[in-house]
């Protein structure tokens, strides 16, 4: 038998068309070629002459079929082929087109627009969330029997403790690197000594809040909203409230009172890591030794600085709380949507930190605290 | 299709398989052996290991001991034959494991790409398209992300993907678990059809006591981390075993049964 997929006149009958060989997926490159260069008109087709038949090898058999204006049923197959000739007809086109998708353009311009549209809702959506939990938050401050105080103190050890070496590496090597760079700067100026004043007002004032928040933005806003995405998404939530349970009560506050309690802590660890950080940059490489170091901090440190940092600490907490348990409860259905909402809490809320920080430091300035 | 050797030939053989997960044991000695052309059903209670069964088939799951030959190769050999097999299988899994950033006609195009890159894209594309009409689909849905699709949806195109490139060999994983009545059964009179156009060998995970009477050719259950007993159900239902017992002799398993009797 011939193996290779072939199609032509029959040799007798001019009427007859002959198929002949495997038609199947292998050839199936090759076969759609030949048809292409294929056309006679013919009253009918046999196909009892091809070997192995599959449903691609039926599909070009009724495109031949098609071309040659003969209709797709009345191919002559064998038997034990036709049912799979048959489901193949049955499935060819039902007239509904799939629809054709929109150019690139299009889609980009839409998702601008749609960007912009949600914008507003977006905020509004945030600003109610704050609101409401704010309420729940006072209402539960009066009734000590609703204080979740276990689930308090595990995201305490969670988003504390847990992050509390992080914080302290991290700060640690920022506050050598700004002792570094303020050490090559004052050096042609005789000031070594203002290397103390910039690295210990740098991280009491900013850095040690603004680097312990941005840490935990990403660190805690992603898991927060991919724990409570998660329980969204298996309708744990719906569960919760069908028991008459408040989820905002349950899952929320637990998180902010948790990153309120804890986000100051570890800023305060943050800025002694940063001071210490400079400290040893400074005994290494300018010979400030740390006696003379903390006596220069005493002079030039005042409880203002750090207060004003401080001050920062439990709106931050906020934002970061709020953010990443919104963007949980915005997840629909999918895992995919988890991951969607879990990096859209941590851009958020490292953007917000930031745009709130900025506010705050020319605020503060021009207060003159 | 045509020239299918008419002797049983077995098509997936087992032999003395040892799957176990730490200190527990799944399976333990196990043999099966399916045959060209049969739908080969396997049920077995939670947690007997019908989906490590499975896995382990599909080479996804390397066993500890034991030998498995998939269409006359072992699954643990070179990678060119595993391809070669990979060709000629198709799997469903439980909820259609659909690529959630592709559409549902790319879904079905991958394999097609994967396994037959020269052919041209027009064609794999009408390829695709008819596998998801030869579903039940309609072609507007090849245009929709799995995620736009109902359960019952996923699992039509979970299987127009597993048939991309016509396999002899085609895995399900409860195909009809999370279905109506009816989506149900018309997912096992789709099965029939398929399995009759195609001339397909079918592997077929299930706790459906329907699918089991209405396509199920042979059945195996699976119990104590072996196959307690295989054949065809009138030989199943008589055998001296609990759970058996329990399992093709409960209430639902008469109505069942007694529907699938009647009916033929």
């Amino acid at each position: 038998m011939n193996d290779n997929p072939d199609i032509c006149v029959h040799p007798d009958q001019s009427s007859t068309l002959i198929a002949s060989g495997d038609w199947r997926i292998d050839e199936a490159a090759a076969l759609a070629v030949r048809l292409t260069s294929f056309s006679a008109q013919a009253d009918s087709l046999d196909a009892s002459a091809v070997g192995q038949l599959d449903s691609v090898g039926a599909l070009m058999l009724v495109r031949a079929a098609e071309r040659a204006g003969i209709a797709p049923r009345n191919i002559v197959l064998r038997d034990e082929q036709r049912p799979l000739l048959d489901a193949v007809i049955d499935a060819s086109s039902d007239g509904e087109v799939e629809p054709e998708s929109e150019p690139a353009w299009f889609i980009f311009l839409a998702h601008v627009g749609e960007f912009t549209a949600s914008f507003g809702g977006n905020l509004k959506l945030f600003l109610g969330f704050v609101g409401l939990s704010l309420s729940a938050l006072v209402r539960t401050a009066f009734r000590p029997r609703h204080w979740r105080i276990t689930s308090t103190v595990h995201q305490m050890e969670q988003t504390g403790l847990k992050a509390l070496p992080l914080v302290v590496l991290l700060s640690f090597l920022i506050g050598a690197v700004i002792a570094y760079l303020g050490a090559t700067v004052l050096r042609d100026f005789g000031a070594e000594m203002f290397v103390v004043d910039l690295t210990v007002m740098a991280f009491f004032r900013e850095m040690g809040v603004l680097l312990t928040a941005i840490i935990l933005a990403g660190r805690t806003a992603s898991a927060f909203a991919a724990q409570i995405g998660t329980m969204k998404s298996r309708e744990e939530i719906d569960a919760m409230q069908t028991l008459g349970l408040d989820p905002v009560v349950l899952l929320v506050l637990p998180r902010m009172v948790a990153l309120i309690f804890m986000l100051p802590i570890l800023a305060t660890a943050a800025a002694l890591a940063g001071t210490a950080g400079g400290m040893t940059v400074s005994a290494l490489s300018l010979d400030i030794g740390p006696e003379l170091f903390m006596s220069r901090v005493e002079e030039t440190l005042d409880l203002n600085h750090y207060l004003v940092g401080l001050a920062k600490a439990p709106l931050f907490a906020i934002v970061i709380a709020m953010v990443g348990c919104l963007e949980g409860f915005k997840v629909t259905g999918t895992a995919q949507s988890v991951g969607e909402r879990t990096t859209s809490a941590v851009v958020q809320s490292i953007s917000l930190v930031i745009v709130i920080n900025a506010l705050a430091a020319v605020f503060f300035m021009e207060l003159g605290w | 299709m045509t020239d299918v050797d008419v002797s049983p030939e077995a098509v997936i053989r087992v032999r003395g398989l040892r799957n176990q997960f730490n200190s527990h044991v799944v399976h333990q000695g196990l043999d099966l052996d399916v045959e060209r052309g049969e739908i080969f059903g396997v049920v077995g209670g939670s947690g007997s290991g019908k989906s490590v069964l499975m896995r382990a088939v599909l080479g996804l799951r390397p066993p500890q001991a034991g030998t498995i030959e998939v269409l006359g190769q072992r699954i643990d050999g070179q990678e060119l034959e595993r391809s070669r097999v990979r060709r000629r299988t198709g799997v469903l899994f439980q909820d259609g494991a659909l690529f959630s950033s592709l559409t549902v006609r790319e879904n079905v195009e991958v394999p097609i790409k994967t396994h037959y890159p020269d052919m041209p894209a027009s064609l794999r594309r009408d390829l695709a398209r008819l596998k998801i009409r030869m579903v039940g689909l309609s072609e507007s849905a090849g245009a929709k992300l799995p995620a736009e699709l109902s359960g019952g949806m996923r699992k039509r195109a979970g299987l127009a993907r597993a048939l991309a490139v016509d396999p002899e060999l085609l895995f399900l994983d409860e195909p009809t678990a999370g279905l109506d009545p009816i989506g149900a059964a018309e997912f096992d009179d789709l099965l029939a059809t398929m399995r009759q156009a195609l001339g397909l060998t079918v592997f077929l995970i299930t706790h459906d006591l329907d699918t089991l009477y209405a396509i199920c050719d042979r059945v195996a259950v699976i119990g104590d981390g072996r196959i307690l007993v295989a054949g065809p159900l009138s030989e199943i239902e008589e055998f001296d075993h609990e759970w058996v017992q329990d399992y093709f002799h409960g209430p639902r398993a008469r109505a069942a049964g007694g529907a699938s009797r009647s009916g033929s």
